[in-house]
């Protein structure tokens, strides 16, 4: 290494950071590039970026959206202080809220301006925003409370009768649908992201959970009475009416989504089968590595007959591709496979080791046929001439083109001065890799083995 | 380059054998024996770190997979304690992530086990001296992984291979010895290990997620 730049150094302090996370998961840490959770921005950080009106909010400090610890920083005073003030602003005609959104509007995010906070990710900042769950939830309750009874007093309204039964119920759902520890939030994460089979199984689930049923039920079951109360409506008829026209519409609902809910249960119970029979596959993989691999590696290295040698490698080969093997998602041959089913064929054929190994992959088409026909015509003919006991064969597949390497270290002959019929072979290959606008060189001295050296282009994908 | 024999300044190469297949370590000791000094062998992760922390050898044969944690828990506790005893890794397996999984932590090598005696040796000898060792089939898998666009920070001291160590690298796969690679790029075979070691350590401390993600995606077991 010759310099080290201010990057490195600016990694080095990161990867510090990253262990000094608990041992668990020493690797894994080191591995990836994860910014670490306990990395909270300062709230320092933004303080000399002021303009005009604008401030941050602050992203370490807030109660609802961080906008009153912002307005204190700014001007240097207890947040509590500014917070008192916009309350007690709320309450005398909600001009406390229209205040609060105001500031909001003028405000930005802590960490959000790109031009100057470049460094700092969102994702750093995202763990500190989600601490204050609980707090957040009743400052947010009370922000809506407070443009509730603004717009009462103003005279957007539609009635008491309409609104407080509402939000109430709202209320209800939202104490319902709240994830309250991160862990339940992280598995409705995965659940929504993959479909959910079905969501109420969760919502059950646990002795939390039902606390929280049962408050949002009666907050729900509290509107509609508020509701039926201040319409003058709670006769058993009404209870009645209600009872119907619920049923109803559970039952037309079932009827729409009653398919979409089958397909997801279904699609739910493949992908449990798949993961158990990938655990099965795993441990028998496991099984026979420990194994049957290992018998055939011992064979290959004890002074066993070449025949006999050639067969273990050849079954180990087969069954490490089965074991290691990378299929293509729709069962198809890939370039990885086709190569290493052209090194199986050769070895068996001609008793030699063919060393096959694949730099990057795809799908097979017409060309990608050209030269690995074409690689097997070479390594035939290495085993077949060379007298050498191992062949090489070296592909790589570019965005524009695969190219191959074929070598023996064998006896190697004069180009200029090949027995008719080597010439043909080369030229067989040679005129497979030009009709598919490719080429092949053939460099090969005597005692100095040969490499045939194939290139073909490929269409950009 | 090495000296020919196990022979360093009149003491043979201290090796130590850790493998969970008996039969495979009766193999090694007979092949070995003659040249190195076989120290001692160990069939699990615990008993193997005890083992090379007591007997002290200059290069430890590790078997990747192993009870208790693998090869890699073998090179982590040992290295915690004296990090300049030297690991070449020897196993059945070519899985990708095996072989990326233990060179990260810090095997200066890998092999598989149906090398032949003669390369193993001169192999062990390499590693021993602080060179890489490097088959065809680890340069293929350090190719794959070190190829494509980076997403996000790229560090080209540790992220990218350069020309020179992508054209050595591709000489390797293709089948050269380290002297071939040499006279075929005009260099010397000292410019040749420098190169690849190089690559060893871009290889244990890139951080390019690709890496990481590189060797997931091709788990399949």
């Amino acid at each position: 290494m010759r310099h080290r730049g201010d990057h490195r150094w600016s990694r080095e302090g990161q990867r510090e950071t990253i262990g000094r996370q608990p041992p668990a998961l020493p690797r894994r840490g080191a591995i990836s590039r994860t910014p670490s959770p306990t990395r909270v921005p300062e709230r320092g950080d933004h303080r000399d970026r002021r303009d005009g009106l604008t401030f941050d909010r602050s992203g370490t400090n807030r109660v609802a959206a961080g906008v009153a610890a912002g307005i204190g920083e700014r001007l240097g005073i207890d947040p509590v202080l500014v917070r008192t003030a916009l309350v007690v602003l709320a309450l005398a005609g909600g001009a406390g809220v229209a205040l609060y959104l105001a500031g909001w509007a003028l405000s930005r995010e802590p960490g959000g301006d790109p031009a100057a906070g470049g460094r700092a990710a969102p994702a750093d900042a995202r763990p500190a925003r989600r601490e204050p769950a609980q707090r957040q939830l009743v400052a947010l309750g009370c922000v809506v409370l407070g443009s509730l009874l603004l717009f009462r007093e103003v005279g957007l309204w539609f009635g008491d009768a309409l609104v407080w039964p509402v939000a109430l119920g709202a209320a209800g759902f939202a104490v319902i649908w709240t994830r309250g520890d991160s862990a339940d939030r992280a598995r409705w994460a995965a659940v929504g992201s993959r479909f959910p089979g079905n969501p109420f199984d969760d919502l059950f689930t646990g002795r939390v959970s039902l606390a929280r049923v049962l408050l949002g039920g009666l907050l729900v079951g509290s509107g509609m009475g508020v509701f039926l109360l201040a319409n003058d409506a709670l006769t058993f008829a009404a209870v009645r009416n209600v009872v119907l026209a619920v049923v109803v519409t559970a039952a037309g609902l079932a009827v729409i989504l009653g398919p979409w809910m089958a397909r997801l249960a279904r699609q739910l119970a493949d992908e449990r089968r798949e993961r158990i029979r990938s655990e099965e596959r795993a441990e028998m993989a496991a099984h026979l590595h420990d194994s049957v691999l290992h018998t055939l590696a011992l064979i290959q290295r004890a002074d066993a007959p070449p025949e006999v040698a050639t067969l273990a490698r050849g079954q180990e080969r087969e069954l490490r591709a089965w074991l290691y093997g990378r299929t293509a998602p729709g069962g198809g041959e890939r370039l990885s496979t086709a190569v290493e089913a052209v090194a199986a064929r050769v070895e068996a054929l001609h008793n030699v080791v063919v060393d096959a190994v694949v730099v990057g992959d795809g799908p097979m088409d017409e060309r990608s046929w050209a030269i690995v026909h074409a690689c097997q015509e070479a390594a035939n003919n290495a085993a077949r001439h060379s007298g050498a006991q191992r062949v090489s064969v070296y592909v790589e597949a570019e965005p524009d083109a695969i190219t191959a390497f074929v070598r023996d270290q064998g006896k190697g002959f004069d180009p200029e001065a090949v027995p008719g019929d080597r010439r043909g072979i080369a030229e067989s290959i040679r005129g497979r890799m030009r009709r598919h606008g490719g080429t092949a060189v053939i460099a090969s001295e005597p005692g100095e083995g040969t490499e045939v050296h194939l290139r073909v282009p490929m269409e950009a994908a | 380059m090495s000296s020919a024999g196990g022979e360093v300044l009149g003491t043979r190469t201290r090796v130590f054998l850790v493998d969970d297949h008996r039969f495979f370590l009766s193999g090694l000791r007979a092949e070995l024996g003659a040249e190195f000094e076989i120290v001692g062998d160990g069939s699990d992760v615990d008993a193997s770190v005890e083992g090379i922390r007591r007997t002290g050898p200059d290069v430890v044969l590790l078997d990747v997979h192993l009870p208790g944690g693998g090869g890699r828990a073998v090179i982590e506790g040992v290295h915690r304690i004296n990090p300049e005893v030297r690991f070449l890794a020897l196993s059945v397996s070519d899985a990708a992530e095996d072989v990326i999984g233990v060179i990260r932590a810090g095997a200066r090598g890998y092999v598989t086990k149906t090398i032949s005696p003669a390369d193993l040796a001169s192999a062990i000898r390499r590693v021993r001296d602080g060179d890489a060792v490097f088959s065809p089939r680890l340069a293929g898998f350090v190719l794959d992984a070190f190829r494509g666009r980076l997403s996000g920070p790229v560090d080209p001291e540790l992220d990218q291979l350069t020309a020179r160590e992508q054209e050595v690298l591709r000489h390797i796969a293709r089948g050269y010895t380290y002297k071939e690679v040499a006279r075929r790029l005009h260099l010397s075979v000292k410019t040749v290990e420098t190169h690849v070691s190089s690559v060893l350590r871009k290889l244990q401390l890139s951080s390019r997620h690709e890496l990481t993600r590189w060797a997931t995606d091709r788990r399949l077991v």
